[in-house]
């Protein structure tokens, strides 16, 4: 643990920059430190397809309250990873030394439900909004420990009529704050993608998340959206919500996230705040390769000096790749 | 047909047939007696006051004489009737209820034992006959079978494996026929197509029609089978499934779709055909014994041809360049057109090849069972499915060693549980299987849930 | 016209008739698990089986009749437990072909005479005859002996005139348009007016159609009107139960399933559960039409095998899947359809006075080729059938 003081969080959230730049001023920017007050916290996650290792994490741990960004390079394992914290993969090291756990809880055995169940929903790169049912519908099902569910008690609405209007003054809440309230009656499926986005956004709000997790929220979102959904997200930070969200937009990280995490061929590379994680070497590498600030188009390269220079860093690099194996 | 099966063809049918024959022929043997003094008098049922069971020890051709039947009526007392010369026994019985009907073990012939009833619901004590619910007025037949003493079961049961492994081999032959195109079009399509059976029926449908009905030479008529089913094939992807593709139709919808062409085609078979079974060739075939073995030529031959045309489908798939094709769209559609393969090229052939062969299954299925049926698809369809989910969805070999397995399997089955079940044990092996490995034995393991 | 009016009476026969009923309410059991929750069961005919022989099997023991009930849905209850715990984690088709073998499995069972045990309590392929296991149920009839008409007055106490008959029927199909557009929303009424209108509407179509063609029947016998009513009765009950179910959150929870499993987990809801649920409630619908079918006839295994179910998906379909009237509409209409098909082709195609082309076998088999023809049309142009919601139907499991 770090010499930073835990401070209690209230449920009214990190809204101060100022408190958080405070909080994490105290943590190594390096892969796998520790935070001063770890929401999730992961160990040994590996995921092996065939012979080719998608994910080898070897330690994270997430802070409670902020807004911690998963960025790398296409192919770095990061929705991999999601779905193996939310329950939706098993992790080829699962009961070999993995381990995770949320809020305290263990989670290593866990169902995709039971995760959500106890706090973390996450969202999905492709939007799973269930598009034969209305928006209305959508969010009601979005809510948790519903009587009505319940066989034995959905046929007598007393047990659950209640509840019920709860909910769906909870879902009309929500809705507005959404701006989708007038489509309440439509088919979900009738929505335009940027609509679907915050409709899943909406619905995963439902059941009071602790950590709510989201696979690339601005993909395939137009620009004014995007800002729109900036807001939100920043506004559940101030809530008090815990998010760690998966981007590909640099801007976007830069400008909304509290601590960048970064994945590369399925490890952790880098940890850090925004600023400075992108100067970071490893990133830049990670996401450029090597050599990229090398213009491959100047002549003047083909000397013989810099010829067998790379040489000599093929066969480093070689011989590096032989001791891994 | 397997022995074992032809047995078990129900002892109900035969108990019918026999009482129709006693109905038949008691009257004349009444006027028969009278010539041979030597026969015992044959009973004749007087409605509300009598009923009749009757019998003969050992066989028509050779009947034995001397043995002491014996008769236990319902208040357990016992008449004894001793055969003669023509082996036959009759008893009048005047009271309705449960009768049982043995031998005197002593006065059967050296060496020879009473056999047991095969059904067990017939089994009484001893290995004697239940004769129940008696009624009067009506006539009973008993069967009693005799035996060598020393029949030893052992050699037997290696006997009977060796047989039901042939006629395993055999099935599994016909089955793979089939399910290859049935494996393949849902590799190449997704569609599980529930009407493949009565493609399998089409084919010996045809067959009847050409051989039996036209009077067309049977190779040529299996010919002519071929190219017709193969166009049913064609057909249908130019008709129904490519315009059905090309509209989005679900899968589900697709394999409702097939559900109704299934339903659609067994009754037209029976509005066409009747509901009667069929014959392609009405000779009866040759029996041929291989040591252990009996098969008649047509099962030879339609084994023989089996194996070259699975043989040939294999070669093709795996050497040719549109068999390669094939399989790659088998594998994954989108992967295949992406790399240039004209995919509705190969789904159209492989419609036209799979129910070609389907029909071709059909009409030796046909002949080697003597007789087709409209219902003969309905019968081997769960088989074709088994078979096919065995060996991997979607696999052209799975299909063909699930076909085996599943061949294998209903055919021995009858050697450790009752007949009744084998095709039930069939089922079951690939609900069990499902369970432990759902690609199958050959498919990939992809996530299938 | 008189020709057509013996058409009529042989549809009417086959709506009154308690295995319509029966089958309905197998088809609301399929419309919960293929409807609502998306399950592909091809095995609804076991569940049928099994219920029958249950109930079957325990009356013949001498077991009253209440237990024998308890029976067969206790049965039906096992077997999708038994069915559901391995295969709900498998994808759609495959559970389709596992609960198809799972049906013909218990056909095979039921039909088998190796074991003995087996044999003497199922009877094999022959199967269980009705007069072993009808007298508890009959017994209880309070309609007493005798006959009844419905309705006693019809249209033979007004007029022979072909006219009047086809004025009534043209009524018919008014009140029926009305009562499908109230039904779809597309006539704005709602909550206790809406209600209220179908209902008055239902009931007026009934009446009017009992007037045009009557039907006459003993009040407690195996065709009689005990059953029937029963049957319809329990239906009605049925129905209600699934209206219960479907507006709570539980029904929500199924069309969420059938939507999407993962958004469904990633929401915190328990899949296998619900979909085990929704497996035993929709096999217990079945259990209870197989024993409403059974009693007035047999209990024989092939006569509730695979094409029973084939009849419940085309029946489900065609009244509209994951709606609450559509089994019923669709039973019906299959039933009567399938009669009315028959009947005219006995009149028209198979008799002397028109055209002869097919026998009397012929004509039903020639039914059953349009049946298998209007499920392929059905589903390629209106999976929604005549009740159920485009927007919700375009099915893709």
């Amino acid at each position: 643990m770090s010499d930073a003081t835990t401070p209690t969080q209230p449920r009214g959230g990190l809204a101060d920059p100022a408190a958080r730049r405070q909080l994490m001023s105290g943590v190594t920017p390096e892969p796998g430190s520790s935070k001063p007050d770890p929401i999730l916290e992961v160990d040994n996650i590996v995921r092996q397809f065939g012979g080719m290792t998608a994910v080898d994490v070897g330690h994270l741990e997430v802070q409670r309250g902020i807004i911690t960004a998963l960025i790398g390079p296409n192919g770095a394992g990061k929705t991999t990873f999601f779905n193996l914290i939310t329950g939706f993969d098993r992790p080829t090291s699962a009961g070999h030394g993995a381990h995770w756990s949320f809020d305290g809880a263990n989670l290593d055995r866990t169902s995709a439900s039971r995760v959500a169940k106890s706090g973390m929903v996450r969202t999905f790169q492709l939007t799973k909004a269930l598009s034969r049912m209305t928006v209305m519908d959508n969010m009601m099902l979005g809510a948790q420990n519903q009587e009505g569910e319940n066989l034995a008690k959905a046929l007598f609405r007393p047990f659950w009529g209640a509840q019920e209007k709860q909910v769906e003054a909870k879902a009309v809440e929500l809705l507005d704050r959404f701006s989708l309230l007038e489509k309440r009656k439509d088919y979900a499926g009738s929505l335009s993608g940027g609509q679907r986005k915050l409709l899943e956004m909406a619905r995963a709000l439902m059941s009071d998340p602790k950590m709510i997790m989201l696979d690339e929220p601005m993909a395939g979102v137009n620009p004014a959206l995007t800002q729109s959904l900036l807001g939100h997200i920043q506004s559940l930070r101030d809530d008090g919500t815990t998010v760690l969200f998966v981007e590909h937009d640099m801007h976007v990280v830069r400008h909304i996230s509290d601590w960048v995490v970064v994945m590369a061929e399925g490890r952790l590379v880098a940890e850090g705040p925004a600023d400075t994680v992108m100067s970071n070497q490893a990133v830049i590498d990670a996401y450029l390769g090597a050599h990229h600030d090398t213009d491959l188009g100047d002549d003047a390269l083909l000397s013989d000096a810099t010829l067998e220079q790379l040489e000599k860093e093929v066969a480093e690099e070689e011989a590096e790749r032989e001791e891994e194996r | 047909m397997s022995r074992t099966s032809v047995l078990e063809r129900g002892v109900a049918t035969r108990a019918a047939a026999l009482l129709g024959l006693f109905m038949l022929v008691a009257p004349l043997l009444l006027l028969l007696s009278s010539r041979s003094a030597d026969a015992i008098t044959l009973c004749l049922p007087k409605k509300d006051e009598s009923a009749c069971i009757a019998g003969t020890m050992g066989t028509r051709a050779k009947p034995i004489e001397g043995v002491d039947v014996i008769l236990t009526k319902p208040d357990g007392s016992t008449e004894t009737q001793t055969t003669e010369k023509d082996g036959k026994f009759s008893f009048t019985v005047t009271e309705p209820g449960n009768y049982l009907v043995g031998v005197d073990p002593d006065t059967l012939p050296d060496g020879s034992e009473l056999r047991p009833p095969a059904q067990a619901s017939l089994r009484g004590p001893d290995g004697a006959l239940k004769v129940d619910n008696v009624q009067l007025g009506q006539n009973y037949g008993a069967t009693l079978t005799v035996r060598d003493a020393d029949f030893d079961d052992s050699t037997n049961k290696l006997d009977e494996f060796i047989q039901s492994a042939v006629n395993g081999i055999r099935l599994g032959l016909l089955l793979a026929l089939a399910s290859v195109g049935l494996s393949l079009i849902y590799g190449t399509t997704g569609l599980s197509n529930f009407a493949h059976a009565e493609q399998v029926t089409l084919g010996g449908m045809v067959g009847y029609g050409l051989v039996n009905v036209a009077g067309i030479n049977l190779w040529l008529g299996g010919l002519g089978v071929l190219v017709i089913c193969g166009f049913s094939g064609w057909f249908q992807d130019r008709v129904l499934w490519q315009p059905l593709r090309r509209r989005g139709l679900g899968l589900t919808q697709m394999m409702i779709v097939t559900i109704g062409l299934s339903l659609a085609m067994q009754y037209a078979f029976q509005y066409f055909v009747g509901a009667d079974t069929k014959r392609v060739v009405v000779a009866s075939a040759t029996v041929r014994n291989f040591g252990p073995v009996t098969i008649t030529d047509r099962s030879l031959a339609a084994m023989a041809i089996s194996i070259v045309v699975l043989l040939l489908v294999g070669y093709a798939l795996l050497r040719t360049r549109i068999g390669r094709a094939t399989r790659a769209v088998s594998d994954n559609p989108a992967l295949a057109q992406a790399s240039g393969i004209d995919t509705d090229k190969v789904i159209r052939l492989v419609w036209t090849v799979a129910m070609a062969l389907a029909g071709l299954s059909g009409i030796l299925y046909a002949l080697v069972v003597n007789g087709i049926k409209w219902d003969t698809g309905l019968q081997i369809l769960l088989l074709l499915f088994a078979a096919v989910t065995l060996g991997g969805l979607g696999t052209a070999f799975g299909a063909l060693l699930g076909s085996l397995v599943i061949g294998l399997v209903v055919e021995l089955s009858p050697l450790v549980i009752p007949g009744d079940f084998k095709y039930a044990a069939a089922l079951l092996i690939l609900i069990l299987l499902l369970l432990v490995r759902p690609q199958g034995l050959l498919g990939r393991a992809q996530r299938v849930g | 016209m008189d020709d057509i009016q013996q058409i009529l009476n042989a549809m009417m026969r086959e709506a009154v008739d308690p295995k319509t009923a029966a089958v309905a309410l197998a088809v609301i059991g399929l419309n919960i698990h293929f409807g609502y929750t998306g399950l592909l069961n091809i095995g609804q005919s076991a569940f049928m089986l099994l219920g029958a022989y249950g109930f079957a099997i325990s009356i013949t023991q001498g077991w009253p009749l209440p237990v024998a009930i308890l029976v067969g849905l206790l049965v039906a209850f096992v077997f999708a437990l038994v069915l559901g715990v391995p295969t709900l984690q498998l994808r759609g088709d495959y559970l389709a072909i596992v609960t198809i073998s799972a049906a013909e499995i218990v056909r095979y069972v039921g039909r088998s005479v190796g074991v003995e045990w087996l044999f003497d309590l199922t009877g094999g392929a022959q199967g269980i005859p009705g007069s072993r296991y009808r007298d508890p149920f009959t017994d209880l009839s309070f309609f007493g002996s005798g006959n009844t008409t419905l309705l006693p007055f019809n249209y033979l106490d007004v007029s022979e005139s072909p006219l009047l008959r086809l004025a009534g029927w043209l009524v018919v199909i008014g009140l029926i348009w009305a009562a499908v557009q109230i039904g779809r929303g597309k006539i704005g009424l709602e909550g206790g007016a809406r209600t209220g209108a179908l209902l008055g509407l239902s009931l007026a179509t009934i009446l009017l159609v009992f007037f045009l063609a009557p039907v006459a029947a003993q009040n407690t016998g195996v065709e009689g009107w005990w059953f029937t009513v029963v049957a319809w009765v329990i239906v009605a009950i049925g129905l209600l139960l699934v209206l219960g179910l479907t507006r709570s959150p539980w029904g929500r929870a199924l069309k969420g399933v059938r939507e999407d499993e993962d958004a469904m987990r990633s929401l915190g809801k328990n899949v296998f559960a619900i979909k085990m649920q929704a497996l035993v409630i929709g096999g217990l619908f079945g259990a209870v039409g197989g024993m409403m079918y059974v009693l007035p006839s047999t209990v024989q295994p092939d006569a509730l095998g695979r094409n029973i179910t084939f009849f419940a998906y085309t029946a489900l379909l065609l009244g509209g899947a994951a709606t609450i009237w559509g089994p019923v509409l669709g039973s019906l209409i299959f039933f009567v359809g399938r009669a009315a098909i028959i009947a005219g082709a006995n009149t028209y195609l198979s008799s002397d006075q028109y055209i002869n082309i097919m026998n009397r076998q012929q004509t039903s088999q020639f039914a059953f080729v349009v049946i298998g023809v209007a499920l392929m049309l059905l589903v390629i142009f209106r999976p929604q059938g005549i009740l159920g919601d485009k927007r919700e139907l375009r099915f893709n499991v």
